[in-house]
């Protein structure tokens, strides 16, 4: 592990590596974003049920999906940072952290919209839209903490230890919260069937996904090359590349 | 001078320094249950005295008036020590800064948590809370407010050398005091109704050993950042 | 050895990098050819370290500051100090709370620890800080026993010191922006 990641300890090879990584991600999330989208929002059949309603799901979905995965990306990047000393990935925290809110409270609005025509009202406790409350909290929190602190580097650290804290209790928020809305369940919450989605919505979903998933790779790339250009401002090789233009 | 080293020394002297500090200031020790006592009356007084209307709502309502009352104590849990300079003391000792930690939490335990637990029957007097659930009250804030002493003094930890860190710390705390708020409710519910309710007991108890061994490392390396 | 250098130059930085409390952004502290930040506790074992917060508690009396102070390092804390606390000038002040104390009395407190330990490394930030010409002179006497045990000091201090160290040597750093 640790020789894979030795190089990119070095800020310069890290910026390296988000110069390298960026066109794929933004040619992968462009052309998906294209194709999900015209597909899911046009070509898609409607549902039988919610009508053309249920095309909300072809944001909220990948966005909810992608608020949990942003989450573990942050995390996994907070235990490199502590346990290995390694800075770069203190400040990929901090470049995750607002994209995975974002995407976070994407996933809230979307749904509290489809939770209208659905529901009958914006906002019910509904189990999963809960746990995605308390998500954008902790996400918020990391965010907060971390402009707290005027020392960067302390800031940093600080903000991996909670971002690591916070994924130790997520599956136990996670079950607790639906262990809640069992115990709870209200007469209003009429869940749609859980019955296997069809494959003409199942395949631009899926598509969708990946196109969330590659927004929020270059978003992050580009916050990550930003962080880093910052945090290195004075050092030659900044100087370097910004003289060679 | 020779150095021996015993865990027990430390977290005596660790643990008695600070109760011996509270109860020299009791505003320390009172002040919590002040609060809590002030929070519950104001429920009555929002929602009308109606006892069933009461009795339904008193679970809630105690643990709710119970996470807050715990923040009181957590904003001074490492305040003092990280600004006389105790802190990097206890930080260049020796010894493990875990059991340091362990140390303290307990001590602030002891000093807003258990107060509490003792009280639980004028609580419940209040909130005309069933004589069944009275027994599933003081079960789950004895399981409980440790967890939340370990879950706090994470926030704590992380926020004592930020100049406004109170507020910061309870916005970090609060959502990690979810589930304790969930399963310590539903088990005062579940009895009210005369069900068993060990199961929630169980999950609090099971919660309450994972802090006991995770939060001291997590609250040591905050307290590193937090000190350099 | 002296860090000497302006009011902002990163003497008590430097100190606290090396006593292991914050990172340096680039290196590592060695200590008997170890990294500190891998062995911190084997290097704790022969660390004293006071700083401009010196670790005092302003509620607690003398003499329970000292006996919790040595109690968390692992000393008897049993002995009888009086007669140290008595040597360092804090007779009949020993079971005031510390806060009713002067600041250069306050500042003795810690300083017992000077007397009361068996580490080898002294890191000391401005420990004459308040203090008067005889105290100063005695802490310089328990210096010169210390190095002569031979043990070593790092201190920063604006003071000159007044007794002579025949090995003394000062680092000076600069102010850089």
């Amino acid at each position: 592990m640790w020789k894979w990641l030795h190089p990119y300890a070095k800020a310069d090879r890290a910026y390296q590596l988000c110069n390298t990584l960026l066109p794929y991600f933004a040619v992968v999330t462009v052309v998906c974003m294209i194709v999900g989208w015209v597909w899911g929002l046009a070509y898609a059949p409607a549902d039988y049920q919610q009508k053309d309603s249920y095309r909300i799901i072809f944001i909220h979905v990948p966005s909810a999906i992608l608020s949990m995965g942003a989450y573990s990306s942050m995390a996994i990047a907070a235990v490199i940072a502590l346990v290995w000393q390694l800075r770069n990935a203190e400040l990929a925290v901090i470049a995750i952290a607002p994209v995975g809110a974002c995407v976070t409270a994407i996933a809230l609005i979307t749904g509290a919209a489809w939770g209208k025509p659905m529901w009958g009202a914006w906002w019910v406790w509904d189990a999963r839209l809960t746990s995605e409350l308390i998500l954008l909290f902790l996400y918020l929190g990391v965010l907060s903490l971390y402009h707290a602190f005027e020392d960067k580097k302390a800031a940093g650290r600080a903000a991996c230890i909670l971002a690591i804290v916070g994924v130790i209790n997520l599956p136990i928020i996670h079950f607790s919260v639906e262990w809640w809305n069992t115990l709870h369940q209200g007469a209003t919450i009429t869940k749609f069937d859980t019955k296997a989605i069809d494959p003409s919505m199942f395949w631009p979903l899926m598509v969708n996904i990946v196109a969330f998933a590659g927004f929020v790779g270059v978003v992050t790339l580009i916050r990550l090359k930003n962080e880093i250009l910052q945090r290195e401002k004075h050092r030659p090789w900044v100087r370097d590349m910004v003289e060679r233009g | 001078m020779v150095k021996q080293h015993s865990y027990w020394q430390l977290f005596s002297a660790v643990f008695s320094k600070d109760l011996k500090l509270a109860f020299r200031q009791r505003a320390e020790i009172v002040n919590p249950i002040l609060f809590f006592l002030i929070v519950i009356t104001l429920f009555p007084l929002a929602i009308g005295p109606e006892p069933g209307l009461l009795a339904r709502m008193a679970p809630g309502i105690i643990w709710v008036a119970a996470l807050l009352s715990t923040m009181l104590g957590l904003d001074k849990l490492f305040r003092d020590d990280y600004h006389d300079g105790t802190l990097e003391q206890l930080i260049a000792s020796s010894y493990p800064l875990p059991l340091t930690v362990l140390a303290k939490v307990a001590a602030h335990w002891v000093i807003t948590g258990l107060p509490l637990v003792l009280m639980t029957p004028v609580f419940a007097l209040l909130l005309n809370l069933e004589s069944s659930a009275l027994l599933a009250t003081v079960l789950t804030l004895l399981l409980g407010t440790p967890l939340l002493s370990f879950i706090g003094a994470i926030g704590a930890g992380l926020t004592v050398g930020l100049q406004k860190g109170g507020i910061l710390m309870s916005l970090l705390v609060l959502p990690l005091y979810i589930p304790v708020l969930i399963f310590a409710t539903s088990a005062i519910d579940t009895s009210s109704m005369e069900l068993a309710y060990s199961g929630q007991l169980a999950i609090l108890g099971a919660m309450l050993i994972v802090a006991i061994i995770a939060a001291p490392i997590a609250i040591s390396s905050a307290l590193k950042v937090s000190v350099s | 050895m002296q860090l000497a250098g302006p009011n902002g130059a990163g003497k008590t930085s430097l100190l606290r990098i090396i006593a292991g409390f914050a990172m340096a952004d680039e290196g590592d502290v060695l200590f008997q050819e170890r990294s500190i930040t891998k062995y911190y506790d084997e290097f704790a074992q022969e660390l004293l370290f006071i700083g401009h917060k010196t670790g005092v508690n302003t509620q607690l009396t003398a003499l329970e500051n000292v006996a919790f102070w040595l109690k968390i390092n692992g000393y008897d804390s049993k002995q009888d100090l009086y007669p140290i606390l008595a040597k360092i000038g804090l007779v009949g002040l020993e079971d005031v709370p510390v806060r009713m104390l002067s600041a250069g009395q306050q500042r003795r407190v810690a300083l017992v620890r000077l007397w009361l330990n068996s580490a080898k490394l002294w890191i000391l930030d401005e420990p004459f800080t308040a203090l008067d010409k005889s105290g100063v002179a005695f802490l310089q006497e328990r210096f010169v026993e210390h190095l002569n045990a031979g043990g070593a000091i790092l201190l920063t201090t604006h003071q000159d010191l007044t007794t002579h160290f025949s090995d003394l040597q000062t680092v000076t750093l600069e102010y850089r922006h």
